[in-house]
Order: structure tokens, then sequence, then C-alpha cells
């Protein structure tokens, strides 16, 4: 049962990340790694790593493709150039790394000296990858990584909005810092007088 | 199933995804070539975890989710950038970084 669960499952992630590179449209790319990511959730589950594999469909199919939905519908699709690279030589050589890179993984897989690898894995206990014993692992010994981590989220988080929000045409670099954007004693924000300040407006037209 | 098919999984998807990465040019679908391989490592660590016997390759791996919803929020900030400005979304013509 396991053996015709890992196969579809892993037909299926390789699929869908072909299809993430093949297809021409970024939208349907973004199909395809959707695809992806729920079949490789299920390989985790084989994989006896529950909470992973529920993050997995929630954070990532779930939020962050919605994302690259929303920047795939707004920059649009049909001026974008989907082609390949410019040139032929370039594509065969794209090609011939990525199966060397391959060649060289599946060499280091087989022929790896860990006995651990050949067998289905060493025994786990109940609960093994549940929620309460990766909670209990993350604030404990990785609790310095689980700050950091949550502090870098912080960081890109602002970044995004700074990155991402609205400008009047070209600005000098330097003239925009997090501290500026805090520091404003106005709370009430620059809308304007016919403004709402819906989302719409936030985003505002590309033309401006 | 034995954990070596596993990491064969993760070894074909991290290889799709480089070579997507380097023939793309639309800098969303570079992005999505980068979640490939963060996925394929991802399957990795936790293939290990499973071999070992510990979860400390699951605890990594979603670090390993959390640097990527940043790679993916400062990423797709950047590319709404570019489009504001009404650059060409091409990663062959923004190349005013070039030495």
């Amino acid at each position: 049962m396991a053996e015709v669960v890992f196969f579809i499952a892993a037909i299926g992630a390789i699929a869908g990340a072909a299809g993430t590179v093949a297809l021409r449209n970024p939208f349907f790319s973004v199909l395809a790694l959707v695809g992806h990511l729920l079949c490789l959730a299920a390989l985790f589950l084989l994989l006896r790593a529950e909470f992973v594999a529920a993050a997995q469909v929630v954070v990532y199919a779930g939020a962050v493709m919605v994302l690259y939905v929303f920047v795939a519908a707004y920059v649009g699709t049909e001026d974008m150039p989907v082609g390949i690279a410019p040139s032929p030589g370039l594509r065969w050589v794209s090609v011939a790394f990525a199966g060397a890179l391959f060649v060289e993984l599946v060499i280091a897989i087989l022929g790896t000296g860990l006995a651990a690898l050949d067998g289905d894995g060493r025994g786990y206990f109940p609960g093994f990858g549940s929620p309460g014993e990766i909670g209990k692992l993350l604030l404990t010994r990785y609790l310095l990584a689980f700050e950091v981590a949550s502090f870098l989220l912080l960081v890109a988080a602002v970044g995004a909005v700074i990155l991402a929000r609205r400008r009047e045409g070209l600005e000098p670099a330097g003239t925009v810092s997090v501290g500026d954007l805090f520091s404003t004693t106005d709370r009430t924000g620059t809308l304007g007088p016919e403004e709402q300040g819906t989302m719409l407006e936030a985003g505002g037209s590309p033309s401006r | 199933m034995s954990i070596n098919w596993y990491l064969c999984v993760s070894a074909i998807v991290f290889c799709i995804g480089a070579g997507g990465i380097l023939v793309r040019r639309s800098p969303v679908v570079i992005l999505l070539c980068l979640e490939l391989m963060l996925n394929a490592a991802n399957l990795a660590f936790v293939a290990f975890s499973r071999a070992q016997g510990n979860q400390d390759g699951q605890v990594m791996a979603i670090v390993v989710m959390v640097v990527a919803a940043c790679e993916v929020a400062v990423g797709l900030g950047l590319i709404v950038a570019i489009y504001r400005r009404r650059l060409p979304i091409d990663v062959d013509e923004l190349r005013e970084l070039q030495g």
C-alpha cells in the first residue's frame, strides 16, 4: 500500500515540477506548482512528518501560492516574455548542466556508505512528527533558530511593503527608510481628498 | 519504501528546478523554480530525519519553509516594483547592475 501511494505521489511531484518549468503561461506554472506541493505533502505523510505535511498544505499550497496567483494576475501574462533562453546553445548548456547535476546527485545517493538509507529508516515512537513533538523541539532545542526565523519573517514583510508600495516616479536612493514610515506624526496616512482607503487605491494603477 | 527512493525523487525535483532557473526568463517562473529547489531540499531533510529516527530534520524543513516565505515576499515585491516602473519583466533585459 505504501509503495502504491509513494509512486503515485512521486510521479505527481515530478510531473508537477516539470509542468512548472515547461508551461508557457506563468499562471499555469503556479497551478502546476500547487499540484507538486500537494504530492510532496503526501510524501511527507509517508515519512511520518505529519506537522510538516500540514504546514506544507496550509502555508505553502494555500497562502504562498495565493500570493503568486495575485502577482501573476497583476503583472499580466500576455506581455510577459515566456520564451526560452535567447540562444539555443545556452539552452542546451542549461539542460546539460541540470543533467550533470542529477548524475552527480544520484552517484552520491547510491554510492553512499550510510546503511540507514537502504532500509525503511529507524523505528519511530508514537507521536513522531506530531505538532506537539515538533513544537517542543522548536521551543527548547531550536529556540534560537525559531526566533531568528521569526525575525527574518518580520524583516521580509517590512521590506516587501517598502518595495511594493506606491511611488511617484523614480526616487533617489536613500530617501526611504523604515524610520520615516514609523516616525510620521500624521497618523491619518496619505489619503487623497477623493480616496477611500481601499486596497485597489493602495495598489494604484501602473501609470502612477 | 527505502529512503533511497525519496532521495532520488528529491534529486530529480532539484535538477528540474535548477534547469528551469537557467532556461526560463520570466522572474515569476524563476521564483517558482527556486521554490522547487527549496522543496526538494525539504524532502531530503524529512527523508533523512526518518532515516535517523529523530525529528531534527523536520524542524529544519519548517525553518526552510519560513526562509522560502521571506524570499517569496521580497521577490514578488521586487517584481511588482519592476512592473510599476514599466521596465521589461525579463531577466535578460534587466541588466543595469551588470558591470
